[in-house]
């Protein structure tokens, strides 16, 4: 019941179709992506450059001074096995005037402009490599709200997030992301030894679990006890959804004319294409 | 040489001829036709073509962009017919594309010589018969979904989609009106009958297209993929082949289901076309998630083999099924408790 497994073959032709339809129907043949070392973008860059082909795809990493030099090593292993075109745009001297305003700013304010200049480069270099920004986002950090709004969720189009991390873990594996890369803790890198689980408090192995009864399965929560997982980590996991909902919204817009948009102005972005 | 012509006849005018007959065949004050005129008459008229070359146009389609999806039209159209086709079937909204929502109003056509898109498809259909997916409008602005099957430079029937999916990713009830009437109709080949997608999740609209004489049943979809497991297929592939393959040993009739490919957004619709014979045997399959026409000349004969041996159409109860559907739908207590219309 709780078996996340998926058939590899068959998800890596319909994201790899995905990606090429939804690029090529609007006018683009490339894209940009973000390569942190870690496993989501190194899987979304080797769905892209198997959908684009490597050359249409422009991989940039972004280290600030704090991050691990492991990330841009693990980076790196990706693009040379890959053959993607690479950048390596550093976002220290873009985001500390801004921190240095403020002494006293915590940790998570920190990350969130991080992940913002982030998303600046990527978008400028979209303009200027005339290729479309791919997510990297997957399915259980957009249920938990682990993200930064408007930063690491910003992208044109996302090919992994239908996919739990322990499913990222195995199209991975599939498609012969570098261990390294597959086998390490997965970790925002905003501080020095971070990582997603120590913060998260579970393990992504414990939560994509639950997070399938609860979704997929449409599960209540008291069946999902039944079903033998801890109270408190149903009712932590549940508040999580509802509260990060937000997060996976346009900006909601208030409504006073006959037709609004994201009411009864309703479209695909696919509209015409 | 006389096989031929005979032929040839049928098909210009098989329905009078078929009537003809069966008025001749079961009234035993007719003299039957002396052999060999009867074989002949029986063996081609009768049960004519005992060929049907079938073809699905497995396409993609451009969402909203009707003329973009016509051209893509005449290109199988024509590819079809270099496979010498008799019939082609497209999938669902194969004119528009499927997740319309506000689109609707403005890329409905109705199947008139004088229309834009239509005339191209209408002669055409003189080379070969084809049931095409498009936005119906009607004379007082209730819009479709809908197949209209044309052969000869005419419309022989349109189907208007009875069971519209407003659940889940579906919201086809907020801008479609809902079609009442399920009809199978005569064709050159023999009485067929249509259906789309949502429609035949149902149990009810292929029932009554086989009672009303339907032994080629087309169906159309644009059906999503989703549901990825470890199994081989996707769920909603492995469901739908099940259903088909049911129908088709159900009833003892030919089952052909044209799916489209392609994305529209982060949907995408994953093919796999089928026929499935009247034994329930798969004839052919298109593959999963990407274009293709595939054709298979069927051989119209199973029909009758398979119902000498397992005369299930034969044994039906109508009578008995329509007397306990009154009853349950009537009844208060227990009983029928959905829709009633």
């Amino acid at each position: 019941m709780t078996d996340l497994t998926i058939n590899t073959s068959l998800a890596r032709q319909i994201l790899t179709g995905f990606i090429k339809s939804e690029i090529t129907r609007v006018g683009f043949t490339r894209a940009v992506i973000g390569l942190s070392g870690g496993i989501d973008s190194a899987l979304s860059c080797a769905l892209a450059a198997e959908a684009l082909g490597p050359e249409n795809v422009l991989a940039i990493r972004m280290p600030y001074k704090a991050s691990s030099a492991d990330s841009l090593e693990h980076a790196q292993l990706l693009i040379d096995q890959l053959g993607v075109q690479s950048e390596t745009i550093e976002i220290t001297d873009m985001v500390d005037p801004l921190i240095n305003l403020d002494p006293e700013m915590s940790r998570t304010r920190k990350g969130n402009i991080m992940a913002r200049a982030r998303m600046i480069v990527l978008y400028d270099r979209s303009e200027d490599f005339k290729g479309l920004v791919i997510g990297t986002s997957n399915k259980t950090e957009i249920l938990l709200g682990y993200s930064t709004l408007w930063g690491d969720m910003a992208a044109a189009l996302n090919p992994i997030g239908d996919l739990y991390k322990t499913q990222v873990r195995q199209l991975s594996r599939d498609m012969n992301i570098p261990a390294p890369i597959v086998d390490k803790p997965p970790s925002a890198d905003l501080w020095a030894n971070q990582t997603d689980e120590d913060e998260l408090g579970f393990t992504y192995e414990e939560v994509d679990k639950l997070l399938y009864l609860l979704i997929d399965q449409r599960y209540l929560p008291e069946e999902c006890v039944e079903a033998g997982f801890d109270k408190s980590f149903v009712d932590k996991v549940v508040a999580r959804i509802r509260r990060n909902q937000f997060k996976r919204m346009m900006p909601i817009i208030a409504k006073i004319s006959n037709r609004t948009i994201g009411y009864d102005f309703l479209y695909l972005r696919d509209w015409g294409t | 040489m006389q096989l031929k012509n005979v032929t040839r006849l049928e098909t210009v005018n098989h329905g009078l001829l078929d009537t003809l007959l069966r008025v001749h065949l079961r009234n035993p004050r007719f003299p039957r036709p002396v052999f060999p005129t009867f074989s002949l008459y029986f063996l081609v008229v009768r049960f004519p073509p005992m060929k049907l070359n079938l073809a699905l146009a497995q396409i993609a389609t451009h969402l909203g962009d009707v003329e973009s999806n016509l051209e893509t039209h005449l290109d199988f159209i024509k590819q079809a017919k270099a496979q010498n086709a008799d019939l082609l079937v497209f999938p669902e909204l194969s004119l528009t594309g499927y997740v319309l929502q506000d689109i609707v109003p403005t890329v409905a056509h109705h199947p008139t010589d004088d229309d834009s898109v239509f005339k191209h498809l209408l002669k055409a259909s003189k080379d070969l018969d084809l049931v095409v997916g498009f936005v119906d409008e009607d004379s007082r602005h209730r819009f479709y979904i809908a197949s209209a099957y044309l052969s000869g430079g005419r419309v022989l029937h349109i189907h208007h989609k009875v069971y519209l999916p407003t659940y889940g990713l579906f919201d086809e009830g907020r801008f479609f009106a809902w079609g009442d009437s399920i009809q199978a109709f005569d064709t050159k080949f023999g009485r067929v009958g249509l259906l789309i997608c949502e429609d035949f999740w149902h149990a009810s609209p292929p029932y009554l297209l086989w009672l009303d004489g339907a032994d080629i049943l087309l169906f159309s979809s644009a059906s999503p993929g989703r549901g990825l497991n470890d199994h081989e297929k996707l769920e909603s592939a492995r469901w739908v082949e099940r259903v088909n393959k049911s129908y088709a040993s159900l009833f003892t009739t030919f089952v052909a289901h044209s799916n489209r490919v392609g994305y529209e957004d982060g949907l995408n619709f994953w093919g796999g076309s089928t026929i499935f014979d009247p034994r329930g045997e798969l004839v052919t399959q298109a593959p999963y998630q990407t274009e293709a026409l595939v054709a298979s000349s069927l051989d119209l004969g199973l029909l009758r083999r398979t119902r000498a041996r397992l005369p299930l159409l034969r044994d039906e109860r109508t009578g008995l099924a329509q007397r306990e559907l009154s009853r349950i739908i009537s009844s208060r207590e227990g009983g029928w408790k959905g829709h009633n219309d």
